[in-house]
């Protein structure tokens, strides 16, 4: 396998009113697991359901009910930890983390503390044609998510919801690697990525099934490297922790906000005191959530009512065996064997479908470059038009790639090629019946290119004159015979034509 | 380990247990002895010994990615002291 170079971006540096200060970023990413059934119970995932419809007796805590695992979802960990390059861990265990609210009807979640199943991986994250961020995966856990509360519903009281009560949740927690706002935001696409490549988390954020805390400190240029060397804390900053983030426009801005209210501190002579905060979109500021730092002394013990986890490297070698090809790979290889740019290979391997869209485009069209093209500026803008994803495209592949077999033989001019995308976007068919049926067929034949150019030159006697005294005019020909034409004139052959006639 | 009054308060107020002040000093007792008990455990010495997870050889029980349970919101919600809405109803918690 072909693999790209990087070189690490520079990491962001804030000036401030006295020096300039560098930021360390670490994330803990929750990630819901795909899966039809809760982490511990049969109860449905799905989201939107009525009210406390998906809860079985064991999420609302009823007594006596006991956990089993949802063996599919401690897969899907298994697979987003190979899928990171990471350890994975064959002893893993259940610890109960208490604290109360009241979306928690247990009082403690179900977490793995101190046996994660995913030890340490790494992500490459993406900063633009040969930059990229190697970012250290410390563990992933499995553990379940709590209930939601809906406080606007009325004045004095709080409704619960236990449809989320008890989904799994992977919490994905990366090193302090991450050194600016803009490469937070790009670890989450790259994550994101990932995971939807995998097919272990649909990424959707909106729904909240992907939603980051994110902990910033900042520090001096020059002590984020010492740390680096030492892997000592003590050359950091005191950091402070962003809750639930799901967006990646106000995950920077929270990030930029916090690094600068920070340095004010700093430089005021005060100290940043380590504590949970909010972040306020409509304010643009961050805020403490003070209500939160008793209940952190979450008295964390080894679930009683679950055995360890104890998965057989067999199975791991299974999971492996059946991983899709991950991102890099994929961009690495439309570089390598299709000879895109870096950029085009990254915009075409975003998603998977469209990755996959492009390859049987390329492989129906012969023509990997043009393909390329083709799917990112002519079919990407036209769904972008219409607001549709690739799923949703009503050019196939194969017709794309049709389209592009016609261009290759040299069958339809590039402009006509568009129209053509347009007929068959808006009516559907095969393009090369299309071509045929509706007389969009390039004329190479120089006979009958000549005769149209002779008939514009004899047409136009005052433009011939001008043409001979200002050779630049001859692009005016040019267009009218392709006019004449309408435009299935190949243009090579219209250019040479009529420079060779008025020329005699 | 020893447990003073302020400690024994501040687990009662974790568990969100009410306890009186005058009942402290004699729970954080109970709980000296309780922990006073189990650190007889550590006379022990389990130095290479393996924790002990379960008492039978048995692996975790798993089940299938398969929705078995849920349409009950009538059962589910039946115990709730208020639910309004199919939610359940508990006084404003807002931070």
């Amino acid at each position: 396998m072909l693999d790209l170079t990087y070189t690490a971006p520079a990491p962001k540096v804030i000036a401030g009113a006295k020096e300039d200060w560098e930021l360390v970023i670490g994330m803990e990413v929750h990630a819901q697991v795909s899966s039809n059934a809760k982490l511990f119970s049969g109860a449905s995932t799905r989201f939107g359901a009525e009210p406390n419809s998906n809860v079985a007796f064991v999420d609302a805590a009823m007594p006596g009910m006991l956990p089993v695992i949802n063996e599919f979802c401690v897969e899907q960990a298994v697979r987003t930890g190979l899928g990171l390059k990471a350890q994975i861990n064959l002893f893993s265990a259940f610890d109960r983390k208490n604290y109360f609210y009241p979306d928690l009807p247990q009082g403690y979640q179900i977490s793995q503390l101190y046996h994660p199943i995913v030890g340490e991986g790494e992500i490459l994250v993406d900063m633009g044609p040969g930059v990229g961020r190697k970012v250290r995966i410390e563990r992933i856990h499995l553990e379940q998510d709590a209930g939601k509360s809906v406080h606007d519903m009325d004045p004095n009281m709080s409704f619960v919801d236990l449809n989320r009560t008890g989904v799994a949740l992977m919490e994905i927690v990366s090193r302090p690697d991450i050194r600016g706002p803009e490469e937070a935001a790009a670890y989450i696409v790259k994550l994101r990525q990932i995971l939807r490549y995998l097919g272990t988390c649909d990424g959707n954020m909106q729904n909240g099934n992907l939603r980051a805390d994110v902990n910033v400190s900042v520090c001096r240029p020059g002590d984020y490297e010492k740390y680096q060397e030492t892997q000592d804390f003590s050359h950091l900053g005191t950091r402070c922790e962003i809750k639930n983030m799901n967006s990646m426009r106000f995950i920077q801005q929270a990030i930029d906000y916090e690094a600068r209210r920070q340095i004010a501190i700093l430089e005021d002579g005060g100290t940043v005191d380590q504590e949970t905060r909010l972040y306020d979109p409509d304010k643009g500021e961050t805020r403490s959530m003070r209500s939160k730092e008793e209940a952190h002394d979450y008295r964390y013990f080894p679930c009683p009512d679950l055995l360890p986890l104890e998965i057989e490297q067999a199975w791991v070698d299974d999971i492996a065996a059946s991983l899709p090809e991950l991102p890099d790979a994929k961009k690495a290889r439309f570089v390598g064997d299709y000879g895109l740019s870096e950029y085009d290979a990254s915009v075409l391997t975003a998603e998977v479908e469209s990755a996959d869209y492009f390859e049987k485009v390329a492989a129906v069209g012969e023509d990997g470059k043009l393909a390329a093209n083709w799917v990112i500026n002519e079919l990407f803008g036209r769904l972008k038009k219409d607001d549709r994803e690739i799923t949703e495209s009503p050019v196939s592949p194969e017709q794309l790639g049709g389209i592009i077999k016609l261009i290759k033989a040299g069958d339809i001019s590039g402009k006509i090629a568009k129209e053509l995308f347009e007929i068959v976007y808006t009516e559907g068919g095969d393009p090369a019946q299309i071509v045929e049926a509706r007389g969009m067929k390039q004329v190479t034949d120089t006979g009958a290119i000549e005769a149209a150019v002779d008939e514009v030159i004899a047409a136009n006697p005052a433009q011939v004159e001008k043409a001979k005294q200002n050779p630049k005019l001859a692009g005016w020909f040019v267009g009218q015979v392709m006019k004449a034409t309408g435009g299935k004139a190949n243009p090579k052959a219209v250019n040479e034509l009529v420079a060779k006639k008025l020329a005699q | 380990m020893s447990i003073d009054t302020e400690t024994a308060a501040r687990v009662a107020k974790l568990a969100r247990i009410k306890v009186e002040d005058s009942a402290l000093p004699a729970l954080a007792e109970e709980f000296n002895t309780i922990l006073g008990f189990i650190e007889e455990l550590n006379e022990v010495d389990v130095e290479g010994v393996e924790p002990m997870t379960s008492v039978t050889p048995m692996r975790l029980k798993r089940r299938a990615d398969v929705v078995t349970e849920g349409d009950q919101q009538d059962k589910i919600l039946a115990n709730a002291p208020d639910a309004r809405e199919g939610f359940f109803a508990v006084p404003k918690v807002v931070e």
